[in-house]
C-alpha cells in the first residue's frame, strides 16, 4: 500500500500503519493533520548549497524529489504526482520553472479536494495557459488547444460520444480571455483574465446555448454525465492496474457525484478496495522507485546527479513526454531497466559492506541465511517464491570454487550483491 | 498575449524553448544567445542490432529503428572501403592558443602580457615553419606528429569582429556562418546534401549529447555515449561474484508469470540481460592493436572505439567529439597543461591506432575551439579572446601552416589576437579537398573565402 499510495515505507512506517488497521491506515494517509513535516537532511546541489528550484537547472526536480523522500504525508505528494500526470504540463513548452512550481503547489493543495475546483484552477493556471496556448485563445482568433484537451484528456475522454468537434470550437470560445505579459526582467508575468479579449457571444455546448463564461465552460465539462465515469476510471487506474467491475465503478461514480465532486471519498474507497490489496502488480514509476529507495535508505537528495539518474530511468519531473502524461505501460525497456539498475547502484554507493566487514564476513553463512539477511536488510519487500529461489541459487553459485580468504570475502560481496539484486529485481520494480 | 506577433516575443519564445531543451542534449543557453543548431530535433534511443550500439538518433522522425537498421546495413554494404572520414574535435571553453603554441622572446609582448603564465624560453618544441612559436611541452604528442608532417597548424584562426560569448561564437563555428539564427550544423548540411535518409551512423557524435555541428535538417544523425560500456555498476561487488551477480540479474527475468505487471518487469529485465550478453564482446573495450596505448579517460575511450568501429566497417562519414574544460579564467597554470597533455596524447594514440590498422589514409581530424584567449593574463588565468589555434591532423594532410602567426605587437580592437585564417575557408577546404564535394551549397558565401591547402 505504501508503494502505491506513496513512495514506499520509511523505516518503521509499515509497522506503524499495520497497527492502525486498514481503515485507520487509509485515513492516516488521506486525512493528514496540518501541514506536512519534512524530516531529515535538507536537499542540496552537488556543492552542498541550498537548492534554487525556481531557477537552477534540475533543481525543480530535486526540490520535489526531496519532498517525496522526506514528507510525512506521502499520499499528498503521490496525488500531486497524479495531478501532474493528469493535467500533464511540461516545462519543455512552458520554459519557466517558477510557473511549473506554482502549478505544483496548486496540485499539492488540491490533493484530496474538489475536482471541480481543481479543473477551474488549472484552467487559470499560468503554466497551463502557456502550455496549451490559452493566451492565444481570444475572441479575435480562437485557439482550440486547451478546449480540446480539457475534454479529451482532463474531464471526458475521447471516442466516448461525450462531445463533438462543434463542442470543441464552442468551448474554445467560452474559454477566451486569458493573457499575460512578458519582459526581460520578469519573464512571463501578470497572468490575468481580460474581459475585453473574451467572446461574449452566444455558444452552444453539449446542446445548451448561452453566453457562457470560461467558468461555466469548465463547469459544464465537470457536470457532463460522462465525466464521473471518466474520473473514476482514470483515478482508479493510478492505483489499480485492472479496470473496476461495473458495479464498483457505478458505486464510485455515485460517491463522487453525491460528494460534490470531491476526490477524497473516491480515493479512500479505492484504497480500501480488495483489488488494491490483492490484485495484479503495477510497475512503479521511476521517480517513485528512486524516492522510495532514498526514503528507505535514509539518504538525502544531495546533488544534480539524481536528475540524470531519474531521467535515464525514464522520468524527469516537470517534463512529461506530452499532454497525455507518462505512459504507464511503457516504463520498462532495456534502457530504462539499465537506468533503474543504475539508480539502485547510486543509492547503494555509500551503503554497501566494505573493508573488514567484508574480509571478516561469517564464512559459515548458508545461501538461505544470506538471502534471508538481505531480505531483512531491504525491509522485507514482497518477493515471489521464484525470485527467492533464483536468489538462493545465485547465493550458492557465488561461492562455487571459492577457498581460503575467499570464503569470507566472497560471502561479504555476496551480501552486497543480494541486496542490490533484490532492489533491482523485477519484483521490486512492481508493487 | 499582449504585443502579440512582435519579433522580440517570438524570439524570446524560441529562446525559452531552447533553454528548456538544453538539458536534452544541447548546450546550455542563456537569454539573448542563439539557439543551438538542431534544437527541437526529435530524439529516440534504440540499440542497433546491426552494430550492437546503443544509439540515440536525432531527426528523421518518420523512420523507425527497422528503417535505420536497414539503412545502416545498406550503407555499410555500399561504402567503398576507402571512404573518407572527417572527425571534428571541439575543445570547448576557448582553448588558449598562446599556451598551445607559445611565442618565444622573439615576441617580447608575450612575457609582458603573461607575467605568471608565459612559457620560459628554451622550453617546448619550436615549430620548423615558425621558430618563434613552440609546442607547449604538454602537447608533445602533437609535436611528434607535426615532426612527421601529419599536422597542419592554424596559429590564428577565427573571423572578423569575433564574438566573445562562448555560446555565440561556438554557434558560428557550428553552423559554419556568422549567423545567430543558423539552425543546422555545417556537417549536418553536408549530410543533408550527401548523406542517406536512413543511416544515422553517417553523422555520429561520440558522447552523451548531440554535437550541433552534426545537426541535420533532413537526415538522421546519432549519438553513442559509451560504445564499449553497456556495463553495470555494482558497488561493493567484484570479481567472480560480480559476474555471477549480473548473470543472475538477467535470470530474474526468466520465470513465467500470469501477473501482467510482473510479466512486464520480468520481460524487460530478461531483455536487458540478453542485451548485456550481446554487447559482451565490447565490454572490455574494443580491441586495440598491440603497441598502441591510449591514456585513461572518456576522450581516449571514444577515440579508441572510433578506430575500432571504422575497422569494423561501420558506415560513418562525419564524427564529432567534444572535449571540454578550456575556459581557464583562473588557475590556468594548474589545469591547462594536464588537459592539453590528455588531448595531445590521445590524438597521437589515435593516429598510431589508425596506422596500425592501416586506416590512416581514410581519416582527417579537425581540432577547433570557439575562440582563443586574450594575450593579457588576468591574474591566474586568461579571459575570452578572438583568434585561436586550430589543427588538422592525419596522414593525408599537407602539413603546411595555414595563416601566419600575427604577432602580439598589433592586436584587435578588444586587445585580442587578430585572425590570419577564416574558419569558413577551412570548412570549404575540408569539404572540397577532403570530402570531395562542392562547398557552395553548404557554406554560405563560400566563394568569398580563400581555401587553404589542407590535403596533401
Amino acid at each position: 500500500m505504501l508503494w502505491r499510495a506513496g513512495f514506499g515505507p520509511s523505516p518503521g512506517h509499515a509497522q506503524a500503519l499495520a497497527a492502525l488497521g486498514l481503515h485507520g491506515a487509509v485515513a492516516s494517509l488521506t486525512r493528514p493533520a496540518g501541514a506536512a513535516t519534512l524530516t531529515g537532511t535538507a536537499p542540496t546541489d552537488e556543492d552542498g548549497n541550498a537548492l534554487v528550484p525556481e531557477d537552477a537547472y534540475g533543481h525543480d526536480h530535486l526540490w520535489w524529489l526531496d519532498r517525496m523522500v522526506r514528507t510525512n504525508q506521502p499520499l499528498v505528494e503521490r496525488m500531486t504526482l497524479v495531478w501532474h500526470d493528469w493535467f500533464s504540463t511540461s516545462n519543455d513548452g512552458v520554459g519557466q520553472q517558477a510557473l511549473m512550481l506554482q502549478q505544483n503547489e496548486l496540485f499539492r493543495r488540491s490533493a484530496f479536494g474538489s475536482f471541480d475546483q481543481l479543473a477551474h484552477d488549472v484552467t487559470a493556471d499560468p503554466a497551463m495557459i502557456v502550455w496549451l496556448n490559452l493566451d492565444q485563445n481570444s475572441r479575435y482568433s480562437p485557439n482550440e488547444n486547451y478546449a480540446r484537451e480539457l475534454m479529451e484528456l482532463f474531464t471526458l475522454g475521447a471516442d466516448r460520444g461525450a462531445y463533438t468537434e462543434q463542442d470543441v470550437r464552442q468551448l474554445a470560445r467560452a474559454l477566451t480571455g486569458f493573457d499575460f505579459d512578458w519582459s526581460d526582467e520578469l519573464g512571463m508575468h501578470n497572468f490575468r483574465y481580460v474581459p475585453a479579449r473574451h467572446d461574449n457571444g452566444s455558444k452552444t455546448i453539449f446542446g445548451q446555448t448561452g453566453a457562457f463564461t470560461w467558468e461555466q465552460g469548465v463547469g459544464m465539462c465537470v457536470r457532463h454525465p460522462l465525466h464521473p465515469s471518466f474520473f473514476v476510471n482514470k483515478l482508479w487506474s493510478y492505483f489499480i492496474p485492472t479496470p473496476p467491475a461495473a458495479s464498483d465503478r457505478q458505486a464510485l461514480e455515485s460517491l463522487y457525484v453525491s460528494g460534490g465532486y470531491v476526490v477524497r471519498p473516491v480515493l479512500e474507497a479505492i484504497l480500501l478496495h480488495p483489488d488494491f490489496h490483492a490484485g495484479a502488480r503495477m510497475v512503479k514509476p521511476p521517480v517513485v522507485l528512486l524516492a522510495g529507495l532514498l526514503r528507505q535508505l535514509q539518504r538525502s537528495v544531495d546533488g544534480e546527479y539524481w536528475v540524470w539518474y531519474s531521467d535515464n530511468a525514464g522520468q524527469r519531473l516537470f517534463y512529461p513526454p506530452d499532454v497525455s502524461g507518462w505512459d504507464d505501460s511503457r516504463w520498462l525497456d532495456t534502457n530504462t531497466v539499465h537506468g533503474r539498475f543504475d539508480v539502485v547502484s547510486q543509492a547503494l554507493s555509500d551503503r554497501y559492506l566494505d573493508g573488514a566487514v567484508v574480509d571478516e564476513y561469517d564464512e559459515t553463512e548458508t545461501p538461505e541465511a544470506a538471502v534471508a539477511a538481505a531480505r531483512a536488510w531491504a525491509g522485507d519487500p514482497n518477493l515471489t517464491p521464484e525470485t527467492v529461489g533464483l536468489l538462493t541459487s545465485f547465493a550458492a553459485d557465488a561461492l562455487a570454487g571459492a577457498g581460503g580468504w575467499q570464503l569470507s570475502t566472497y560471502r561479504g560481496l555476496r551480501q552486497n550483491a543480494l541486496r542490490h539484486l533484490i532492489l533491482a529485481s523485477p519484483d521490486f520494480q512492481t508493487s | 498575449m499582449a504585443n502579440c506577433g512582435c519579433n522580440d516575443y517570438s524570439r524570446t519564445r524560441l529562446l525559452r524553448r531552447a533553454a528548456a531543451e538544453a538539458g536534452q542534449g544541447l548546450p546550455a543557453i542563456e537569454p539573448g544567445m542563439p539557439m543551438p543548431a538542431g534544437t527541437g530535433l526529435t530524439r529516440r534511443s534504440f540499440v542497433s542490432r546491426a552494430t550492437g550500439l546503443a544509439l540515440s538518433v536525432y531527426g528523421a522522425a518518420s523512420l523507425g529503428p527497422k528503417a535505420f537498421e536497414h539503412g545502416i546495413a545498406a550503407a555499410a554494404a555500399q561504402a567503398p572501403a576507402n571512404d573518407r572520414i572527417l572527425v571534428s574535435i571541439f575543445l570547448s571553453g576557448g582553448a588558449d592558443s598562446l599556451t598551445m603554441l607559445a611565442p618565444t622572446s622573439a615576441h617580447p609582448q608575450y612575457a609582458a602580457a603573461r607575467p605568471t603564465l608565459a612559457l620560459a624560453d628554451g622550453q617546448g618544441t619550436p615549430l620548423t615553419e615558425d621558430p618563434s612559436l613552440r609546442w607547449h611541452p604538454s602537447l608533445g604528442g602533437l609535436a611528434e606528429l607535426y615532426g612527421e608532417g601529419k599536422v597542419s597548424v592554424l596559429p590564428a584562426i577565427g573571423y572578423d569582429d569575433a564574438n566573445q560569448s562562448h555560446f555565440t561564437s561556438r554557434h558560428y563555428w557550428e553552423v559554419g556562418e556568422v549567423n545567430p539564427f543558423g539552425r543546422w550544423g555545417w556537417l549536418g548540411r553536408y549530410l543533408d546534401q550527401h548523406g542517406a535518409a536512413d543511416n544515422p551512423l553517417q553523422g555520429l557524435a561520440l558522447g552523451w549529447d548531440l554535437q550541433p555541428v552534426l545537426a541535420a535538417q533532413n537526415v538522421p544523425v546519432a549519438t553513442v555515449a559509451e560504445p564499449d560500456n553497456f556495463d553495470f555498476w555494482t558497488p561493493g561487488v567484484w570479481g567472480p561474484v560480480q559476474d555471477k551477480m549480473l548473470d543472475a540479474f538477467g535470470d530474474l527475468g526468466d520465470p513465467a508469470t500470469g501477473d501482467v505487471g510482473l510479466a512486464q518487469a520480468r520481460n524487460a529485465v530478461a531483455a536487458t540481460g540478453k542485451l548485456r550478453d550481446q554487447l559482451a564482446p565490447y565490454q572490455d573495450g574494443f580491441t586495440t592493436p598491440a603497441g598502441v596505448t591510449y591514456p585513461a579517460g572518456s576522450f581516449a575511450r571514444r577515440l579508441r572505439a572510433l578506430a575500432a568501429m571504422l575497422e569494423g566497417g561501420l558506415p560513418l562519414k562525419v564524427v564529432a567529439i567534444e572535449s571540454g574544460g578550456y575556459d581557464t579564467h583562473s588557475n590556468q597554470a594548474a589545469s591547462l597543461p594536464g588537459d592539453l597533455q590528455e588531448v595531445g596524447d590521445c590524438l597521437r594514440a589515435f593516429q598510431r591506432d589508425l596506422e596500425a590498422r592501416t586506416l590512416q589514409d581514410r581519416v582527417l581530424v579537425h581540432v577547433w575551439s570557439e575562440f582563443g584567449r586574450r594575450p593579457d593574463e588576468n591574474g591566474s588565468g586568461t579571459d575570452h579572446g578572438a583568434a585561436g589555434a586550430g589543427f588538422v591532423i592525419g596522414s593525408q594532410v599537407r602539413g603546411e601552416m595555414v595563416g601566419a602567426f600575427p604577432g602580439l605587437a598589433t592586436l584587435d580592437e578588444d586587445d585580442n589576437l587578430r585572425n590570419t585564417a577564416d574558419f569558413r575557408g577551412v570548412y570549404c577546404s575540408l569539404l572540397e579537398q577532403w570530402l570531395g564535394v562542392d562547398a557552395a551549397p553548404i557554406i554560405p558565401n563560400a566563394s568569398s573565402f580563400a581555401r587553404p591547402a589542407l590535403v596533401a
